[in-house]
């Protein structure tokens, strides 16, 4: 007993002692978010102006070994007001890591980013997006894999083995911003018969030379992006189904950086997803730095986004110029703000997008951002939410 | 006897040489001076806390971990992590400092997790909302500046050279500095600021000094105030480790993606 006793304390002392020497932490936000839109709905199943929401995201952080070898777990939950499909949880990160000196592994689930375009993120392929949070595709489902990353002289080559495939969420009938019809998920169809179960597999190369950063990849499996078919469910109703195909996709981003000047390209080419297709996002930001002697920076950028399935693409990016400006106030609050306008030269449909946030306090961040339709074609994806401006408000504590 | 005389004649030639040292060859000659005895060093990493205030009164406060390597013949390398505000929580800078051509610099984005080769080329920029311009803090090489020695001054019973000197870089946002440095650190102690209309912007006070492996001094404290609009920006420095064995690896684009 006293022998059991002692080994328990001096393990907990280790533990204790592990704690005061190791990184080992908590972090995260919790948030509310307002959404508030300017018309009414389409459908009258997805009738409500107003929509309260609820998302909370902690983290924690366990590193050892000098931190060359540490373990992560971000857990996601949203409560939605209106939408049962948007409340949901998700594993954002449940990864171990190790650090050598020429190479880097990653097991478990993880988010990846690849790109370096703002309106689009082209070649962005390795996560599944979450419709549910937000339309601009940013936010992403937790994907399982292991990440091998050979680092050399001469770039880092990084190997992917994706064992399981995360279906795209789509919002519920009772939901804005969802396509018309509505997206049945139980009747999502894949090409392979394995399903989720088909092993996706990347490589990509990435380095950088003076002030060019380039990025060449490879990807196989199932696509992120399924085509949306119409079919009916089993009252008659149409629905949109998913369907999974199998694609190969090979694409290049690459941004010169010179002085004031960023020059962005990211290209793709794409088989095995109906038509083979090739698209582009290519286009410059330059930054005017204390504009009218300020602090404040100015940013103007232009994007132009092609896709050569024109009216078929799967995207609303087939033949899209972009126009931003971006304002960092450089001030104690990090103020920012951000606006866009997309216009299609094919439709004349056009997309408003202004994002702005600033710190409260130490802990609290409010961000506003507004989206607006308009001129929207029938023949363009797009169409379904030109009845859905709205405007957020997203209030979130950090910790 | 004839041996003395030549002797005299030598030490008088070396002397004025000596007295002939223009202040710009002064300056330049305690720059160096200063140079190398801060070679050495090899990587630091320390936190720092960084309080903004303005003339309110109105109070943030920033907290990031700096690692840095010293890199011979070139700019040194940075790693600079936020831990405060928590909203920008492992937010990362990566550069890779040059003299008189722009640092490479990268921006990780923890949220996207997506790292973003930034622009540099103009160092005049407030870092995140400071006082402090990008080129305040960049690591200090010789070649950046033209220097002039102005005079010898006593303060607080110490002994400083007080140096004028010149940005080289086109885009920087001063005429010239007055650096009071001391002689026994060979470390600044004062700093002014005159901006592109050579009026005076800002003055940064280091203070609190403490010797490190017996021959780097580092200040614990960094003061600096900007006259023109009366808002101020203290450093604390803490925890500061040398020596840790760090390599252009700790430095690239992978790293920055797993900054803490």
């Amino acid at each position: 007993m006293f022998k059991t006793v002692t080994s328990l304390s001096i393990l907990l002392t280790n533990i204790a002692l592990c704690d005061s020497v190791n990184a080992n932490e908590w972090s995260g936000y919790a948030g509310l978010e307002f959404r508030g839109f300017t018309q009414s709905a389409q459908e009258s199943r997805q009738d409500h102006s107003t929509n309260f929401s609820f998302a909370f995201e902690p983290e924690f952080y366990h590193e050892w070994d000098d931190g060359d070898q540490s373990i992560a777990f971000v857990p996601f939950v949203r409560l939605d007001e209106n939408d049962n499909e948007r409340t949901h949880f998700d594993i954002r990160e449940l990864t171990y890591l190790k650090v050598a000196e020429d190479w880097e592994l990653r097991l478990g689930v993880r988010k990846v980013f690849w790109g370096v375009t703002e309106f689009q993120h082209l070649v962005d392929v390795i996560n599944q997006t979450d419709l549910l949070e937000n339309l601009d595709t940013e936010d992403k489902l937790g994907q399982p894999m292991v990440n091998l990353a050979l680092i050399n002289d001469w770039g880092t080559v990084d190997l992917f083995v994706m064992p399981y495939f995360r279906e795209r969420y789509f919002p519920g009938t009772s939901s804005r911003l969802r396509t018309i019809p509505h997206v049945d998920q139980e009747r999502s169809q894949f090409e392979s018969s394995a399903k989720e179960k088909h092993v996706d597999l990347a490589a990509r190369y990435s380095h950088y030379f003076g002030d060019w950063d380039i990025g060449v990849s490879h990807f196989y499996g199932t696509s992120r992006d399924p085509r949306l078919l119409l079919g009916t469910d089993n009252n008659g109703n149409a629905v949109l189904t998913p369907f999974y195909d199998i694609i190969n996709q090979t694409s290049l981003d690459l941004q010169a950086t010179k002085g004031n000047m960023l020059w962005k390209l990211e290209a793709l080419h794409r088989s095995g997803q109906a038509t083979t297709y090739n698209a582009i996002a290519a286009g410059f930001e330059y930054t005017f730095v204390g504009i009218m002697d300020s602090a404040i920076d100015l940013g103007l950028l232009s994007e132009y986004h092609y896709d050569d399935r024109g009216e078929s693409a799967t995207s609303t990016f087939e033949d899209d110029i972009a126009f931003g400006a971006r304002l960092a106030f450089n001030d104690a609050q990090s103020s920012e703000a951000l606006i866009g306008l997309v216009w299609d030269r094919n439709t004349g449909g056009k997309f408003f997008n202004i994002e702005a946030s600033r710190r409260i306090s130490d802990s609290f961040l409010l961000e506003a951002q507004g989206r607006f339709f308009s001129n929207q074609k029938a023949s363009d994806p797009a169409f379904a939410f030109t009845k859905d401006d709205y405007i957020e408000l997203f209030l979130s504590y950090n910790f | 006897m004839k041996r003395i005389s030549i002797l005299a004649i030598l030490l008088s030639l070396l002397f004025n040489s000596a007295y002939a040292e223009t202040p710009e060859e002064k300056g330049l000659a305690i720059a160096n001076e200063a140079d190398k005895r801060d070679t050495g060093w090899t990587d630091q990493i320390a936190n720092m806390s960084m309080t903004l205030k303005n003339k309110q009164g109105d109070s943030h406060t920033r907290v990031m971990k700096i690692t840095t390597l010293e890199v011979q013949g070139d700019g040194d390398k940075s790693l600079l992590s936020f831990d405060n505000p928590k909203d920008i929580k492992g937010t990362a800078f990566l550069s890779h400092t040059h003299s008189l051509i722009p640092d490479d610099q990268w921006l990780y984005l923890p949220a996207l997790k997506r790292v973003k080769r930034i622009s540099s080329s103009n160092k005049s920029g407030p870092f995140v909302g400071s006082e402090y311009a990008y080129e305040d803090l960049a690591s200090q090489e010789v070649e950046k500046y033209k220097y002039k020695w102005l005079r010898d001054e006593t303060v607080d019973g110490r002994d400083n050279f007080i140096i004028e000197r010149f940005p080289q870089y086109e885009h920087s946002g001063y005429t010239r500095q007055i650096v009071w440095l001391d002689k026994e650190m060979y470390q600044p102690t004062k700093l002014e600021f005159y901006d592109r209309k050579d009026s005076l912007l800002k003055t940064l006070l280091f203070l609190d000094y403490k010797q490190y492996l017996d021959q780097y001094w580092r200040p614990g404290t960094m003061e600096m105030t900007n006259h023109q609009t009366g808002k101020s920006t203290t450093l604390i420095w803490e925890d500061y480790q040398f020596k840790n064995g760090f390599t252009d690896r700790d430095f690239d684009k992978n790293t920055l993606k797993r900054a803490r």
